[in-house]
């Protein structure tokens, strides 16, 4: 729906602020020695700043229609059985 | 008269085959969902093709990734961040019929638009200067692997994940090309005043795209510049 009762510029900049604070904590658990779970870490705020923006930015959270909402479960679904799928082949073959 | 034609007389921008506004709306919101859904699976192919050389050539990839300027990728983040403000601020202002506000967000969105674009120019010229760039002219020689100071990379590992680099950012800067179109047509359409409360389709729409080609960046970022900083 395009019509928002209250003002939202507060959620506009609350989001603003924590995407750029997220940025900088990226970058700064980058420098960190996590071994293997610094691309943990970084795939991880990198879905939290993307689930912000597509809830809030892209109006995800308060939108009436249901359809989009189900393209967007239908989309990663199917982003996930690419990866999915092709790292279990990928992980799983005899080859070196 | 039908019902269709009084709506209609209301309200300009409402088209034929559409029975009221609010389903001509969901009717263009649904169209851009689906094809940011294409979008996805567009770039997932590449997603997929970063995953399986990374975990093959791991340590050369980790060298080449350390190459990357993050300071320049972390401007370029905060930058698309700001521009993803604008853009919701913009939307806002067609939403609440504040047509300066919506110019002004626009015009500020096309400015940051540029400036990623410029750092992108930036980063692409050092890769030229120091022939990170795959093809005849590329070099990789003697740089050691992450953890493992006495090996050096191989240089043509190293050159795929320069080349998947060009094509995954070169491919999100021709979207930023792109969307940066949009924005000075939606400009244009905020000037000539075609925005309302009742009739904002084009913005949303365009916002919807922008934040998308946000969204691919936040991941380009942490695994392109990010994922072997470590000591």
């Amino acid at each position: 729906m395009s019509a928002h009762t209250s003002s939202p510029l507060k959620t506009y900049f609350g989001i603003w602020i924590t995407l750029l604070v997220c940025t900088g904590l990226t970058v700064w658990a980058a420098s960190l020695d996590l071994g293997r779970f610094n691309a943990a870490v970084a795939l991880t705020i990198a879905t939290f700043k993307a689930i912000l923006v597509a809830l809030f930015f892209m109006h995800l959270k308060g939108a009436s229609e249901k359809l989009a909402k189900l393209v967007v479960i239908a989309s990663l679904f199917f982003l996930l059985l690419l990866l999915v799928l092709s790292m279990t082949d990928f992980a799983t073959r005899t080859w070196s | 008269m039908p019902d269709s034609q009084l709506t209609a007389a209301h309200n300009p921008a409402l088209l034929h085959h559409f029975a009221e506004p609010e389903q001509q709306r969901d009717a263009a919101s649904l169209g851009m969902w689906v094809f940011l859904g294409t979008e996805i699976m567009f770039f997932g192919g590449l997603f997929c093709t970063y995953l399986v050389y990374r975990r093959w050539y791991f340590g050369d990839w980790g060298a080449a990734s350390k190459t990357l300027d993050v300071t320049l990728g972390a401007t370029n983040t905060a930058v698309l961040i700001c521009s993803s403000l604008t853009v919701v601020l913009a939307v806002w202002a067609a939403q609440t019929s504040r047509r300066k506000l919506l110019i002004g967000n626009l015009l500020a969105t096309l400015v940051l638009g540029t400036a990623f674009l410029g750092i992108k120019g930036i980063e692409y010229k050092q890769k030229f200067d120091e022939h990170h760039v795959p093809g005849a002219s590329f070099s990789f020689e003697k740089i050691p692997i992450p953890g493992h100071p006495d090996q050096y990379a191989n240089p043509s590992h190293a050159e795929i994940f320069f080349a998947l680099y060009f094509v995954m950012t070169g491919l999100h800067a021709l979207h930023m090309i792109v969307g940066i179109g949009i924005f000075v047509g939606l400009t244009v359409m905020a000037w000539k005043g075609r925005f309302s409360p009742e009739y904002n389709t084009p913005v949303e729409m365009g916002g919807l795209y922008w934040h998308f080609v946000d969204i691919i960046w936040i991941y380009l970022f942490p695994l392109l510049y990010l994922i072997d900083r470590h000591p």
